[in-house]
């Protein structure tokens, strides 16, 4: 039984693991902005899409040039 | 004539708008943009939002000063070598799109590494590189595409406020032990002697006390000092209670576990200053594109162009001005200092200052104040006055704003929990007499129970959720307001004053016509050559003319500061002043523009400030239970359409300089009166920050507002009393919480006093008054909100 004293160190230092990683996120200034990454988050594939279509755009005008 | 939107800005074409790619363009600099754009493959600027963009403002050397180090030295976030990081507050920013392409620079100009937008404070962070790019590069390239970044003397401030985030750090450290303790506490609660959970008892004790210690010696850190600083000022504000409840909490469960007497109560100690941090980031409601610390530092530029003897320009910093320099100031400049006028005509634009939108001429020998902004081409000034000693920036001088915030103001909640207090003490020393014959063992388990259910967590927790969520319901309405101590003293005002120019009349300008009725071609006539002319007045006019067919003008003549003329179709057509147009002056304070067509002088149009619809409603439903007061600038000419207007008991008064406004509100509360101050310009400042509350009236509230409390929407401004009704609403409804939490109060200091307070009870009390009080107050103030 003495698993349950295993238990509790392992729900422990996962629970201190959480709160480390808490405190990282506070520090790196994750919550000083809680606006803006929710709408570039979805700009990241537009760009992409965009310039991959401008680049096969760019190939085909290239010899023109 | 069809209704052309452009394609890039959204406002509504000329009769001929510029095509390119079949896309209509008003102007020739949206037009720029959109070219920019498409080269650079960014035209999906346009895909996220319907005209996202703004007209580029001309630059040309407006930026110069950027070139020079020194001045700028104090704008970076950080100097590598050649990296620079330098962050800018840019006014335009407002839709996702703007975000798109501010981040997608790099692509505009390579030298540019990253740009990092923060869109609630309108802020964009740049990281550049130096050897490749100026810093001078960099903005004309922002203000190429429109987003011309604003910098103001403020930003050269050598500190610049660092981020706080303290609290959330000392809510999450609070959250996680009241979590974890509250699961380790489980076992004790159920009393069950089963052999395991008994045996490691020892450990889930020490493992609670080891997670308490960071709670009360870090999160509750802050009631501490401010316990510790009521009671040196002797007031007994709230914290004197909760400081005392936690630390009698904290000992007794020391004892408890340390002795082996029982669980400690650390689970309620855990969940109440969790709540409490919980109530304060909730009341810590902050509209980061707002700024309530304005003062004349965020109007002004950073530097100026001075001329030297030689007739070289250089750019020095502001605070170099020395009296009898000579300056240039350039079209759209402010003036920082106060001077003379030597070259060059001015049209001033005080708007900043008095509120005031229509533009004063001055010719050359003029005195020119600081704050105004010149808006036909470029002059040249001699100094009077430095920075600090100019007529409008004396006024920061005054001690009022020195003194900041060192006023302790006494809240509902600190004078309820004064007489609190001292119940409680006096409880706590009853029950012990009583015990002390009945069962003297009991006396410290009953009186370190009384202290600790007498922790007013309830009572703590009211106002701030009630006026926290008070907060929001104004800032959706567009009222925001400083911190949620506005509320309060909002509800106990019985003054309220305001401020004439810019405050009750808007800053659109009504223009009416006097005089013979011109026929339709006529107006036609003059909208031409009124499309010449870049004075504001003639922009003025044209805007409100009808947009006409294009006609040539020849003979176009400019005078400045005086008028213009010129020839359409045979017709003679002299527009401008009394003097310019009729050769004689009568003294009228109007502003207006004359017209004479062929010799034959027509008529006026006369520009004049337009009240607010509301006001007269507004002042009628204040006067009622208020003290009104009008304050103005300007002279009396307003003042028997003002009297017409405003209830009888209206004040009246004219010609008042920002001092004598300060003043003014002083006088009135040694009267004991209690003053809500609106106003608007910088000249309004001193009245401001001098009132209970001051409330800065705002036509655009991206921009500028003096230092106040709160910056109201002019949209929402006849919403006022609605705003100042549902202030004292809020107090009622956090009066009345108080009295729900003080029957909690009551049934647990029932348990308490009988020697009854098991750490399970506390437990479930705690959380339960905490959460049903939360729940009181956000129903209760959305619904007052909700039914006025």
């Amino acid at each position: 039984m003495n698993i349950v004293f295993l238990m509790i160190i392992v729900s422990f230092f996962v629970a201190i693991i959480f709160f480390i990683l808490f405190l990282k996120s506070v520090k790196s200034g994750q919550y000083d902005d809680l606006y803006t990454p929710s709408v570039r988050m979805l700009f990241e594939d537009e760009v992409v899409e965009k310039q991959e279509e401008i680049k096969s755009e760019t190939k085909i005008n290239q010899p023109n040039k | 004539m069809t209704k052309t939107d452009c394609f890039h800005c959204g406002a509504e074409c000329d009769s001929k708008p510029i095509y390119v790619d079949e896309k209509p363009f008003c102007c020739n600099g949206c037009k720029t943009v959109y070219e920019i754009l498409n080269e650079n493959d960014l035209s999906c600027y346009y895909d996220f939002e319907q005209a996202p963009g703004a007209i580029p403002q001309e630059l040309k050397s407006k930026y110069a000063y950027l070139d020079n180090e020194k001045i700028v030295e104090n704008l970076y976030d950080f100097i590598d070598d050649e990296v620079r990081v330098i962050t800018f507050y840019i006014p335009h920013i407002h839709c996702s799109s703007c975000i798109w392409i501010l981040e997608n620079l790099d692509r505009l100009n390579n030298a540019i590494v990253s740009g990092i937008v923060n869109f609630p404070k309108k802020e964009i962070r740049i990281t550049f590189n130096n050897a490749k790019i100026s810093l001078r590069q960099v903005v004309e390239l922002l203000s190429s595409i429109g987003y011309e970044p604003y910098i103001s003397l403020e930003d050269t401030s050598i500190t610049k406020p660092k981020i706080d985030r303290s609290l959330i750090y000392k809510l999450g450290v609070a959250g996680f032990a009241f979590g974890n303790i509250m699961l380790l506490s489980f076992p004790e609660y159920f009393q069950s002697s089963e052999f395991w959970l008994e045996r490691y008892k020892p450990t889930f004790r020490i493992l609670i006390f080891i997670m308490a210690i960071p709670v009360v010696f870090y999160s509750a850190n802050t009631y501490f000092v401010s316990a510790y600083k009521g009671l040196k000022h002797k007031i007994l504000n709230i914290d004197v209670p909760i400081a005392l409840g936690i630390s009698v909490l904290f000992m007794r469960s020391a004892v408890e576990i340390i002795f082996d007497l029982g669980q400690g109560y650390f689970d309620s100690l855990a969940g109440f200053v969790f709540f409490l941090l919980l109530g304060k980031i909730f009341q810590q409601q902050t509209y980061s594109f707002l700024s309530f610390e304005r003062d004349y530092k965020s109007y002004f530029p950073i530097a100026v162009t001075k001329i030297a003897k030689d007739q070289s320009e250089t750019n020095i910093s502001i605070y170099d001005i020395k009296e009898g320099d000579r300056l240039l100031i350039r079209n759209g400049e402010l003036i920082p200092v106060d001077g003379i006028l030597i070259n060059g005509i001015a049209q001033i634009d005080y708007s900043f200052v008095t509120g005031e939108s229509l533009p004063v001429s001055k010719k050359s020998g003029d005195k020119l104040f600081a704050g105004g902004k010149q808006l036909s081409g470029a002059i040249e000034m001699e100094v009077l006055q430095t920075v600090s000693q100019s007529y409008l920036t004396q006024l920061w001088s005054n001690d009022i704003f020195t003194k900041k915030e060192s006023k302790t103001i006494k809240t509902l909640t600190d004078s309820i929990s004064k007489r609190f207090t001292i119940i409680v003490l006096l409880i706590a020393f009853l029950a012990g007499i009583y015990w002390y014959f009945e069962n003297a063992t009991m006396i410290a388990n009953v009186v370190t129970a009384v202290l600790i259910v007498a922790c007013p967590c309830a009572l703590a927790l009211s106002a701030p959720f009630a006026l926290g969520n008070m907060l929001r319901i104004f800032g959706k309405q567009k009222f925001y307001l400083k911190n949620a101590t506005v509320i309060e003293n909002l509800s106990k005002i019985n003054t309220i004053i305001f401020d004439k120019t810019g405050t009750i009349t808007t800053n659109k300008t009504n223009i009416s016509y006097e005089g013979t009725s011109l026929t339709n071609n006529e107006k036609k006539y003059i909208a031409n050559v009124l499309r010449e002319s870049n004075h504001p007045l003639s922009r003025m006019l044209y805007g409100y003319l009808e947009k006409p067919d294009k006609i040539e003008v020849t003979d176009f003549k400019e005078t400045f500061g005086k008028g213009i003329y010129g020839r359409v179709d045979k017709f003679k057509i002299m527009m401008g002043s009394e003097s310019y147009v009729k050769g004689s002056s009568s003294n009228n304070l109007q502003t207006s523009i004359f017209i004479k067509i062929n010799e034959e002088i027509k008529g006026k149009y006369i520009f004049e400030n337009t009240y607010r619809n509301e006001i007269a409603s507004i002042f009628n439903e204040l006067s009622t239970f208020y003290t009104l007061g009008v304050l103005s600038g300007d002279n009396e000419g307003e003042k028997e359409h003002l009297t017409k207007v405003l209830p009888k008991a209206t004040t009246l008064i004219f010609n008042q300089k920002p001092e004598d406004k300060l003043e003014y509100v002083d006088k009135q509360q040694k009267k004991g009166e209690t003053v809500l101050m609106i106003g608007d310009g910088l000249n309004d400042a001193g009245a401001l920050a001098q009132s209970n509350v001051g409330i800065a009236v705002s036509e655009n509230t991206n921009v500028f507002s003096p230092a106040c409390d709160g910056i109201i929407d002019a949209t929402n401004f006849a919403m006022l009393p609605k705003f100042i009704r549902l202030s004292k609403g809020t107090i009622k409804v956090v009066k009345i919480s108080f009295v729900l939490s003080f029957l909690y109060n009551i049934i647990g200091m029932l348990f308490a006093v009988t020697g009854n307070l098991s750490p399970i009870v506390a437990a479930i009390l705690m959380p339960i008054s905490s959460i049903t009080i939360v729940v009181f107050v956000t129903i209760a103030t959305n619904f007052i909100s909700n039914g006025k």
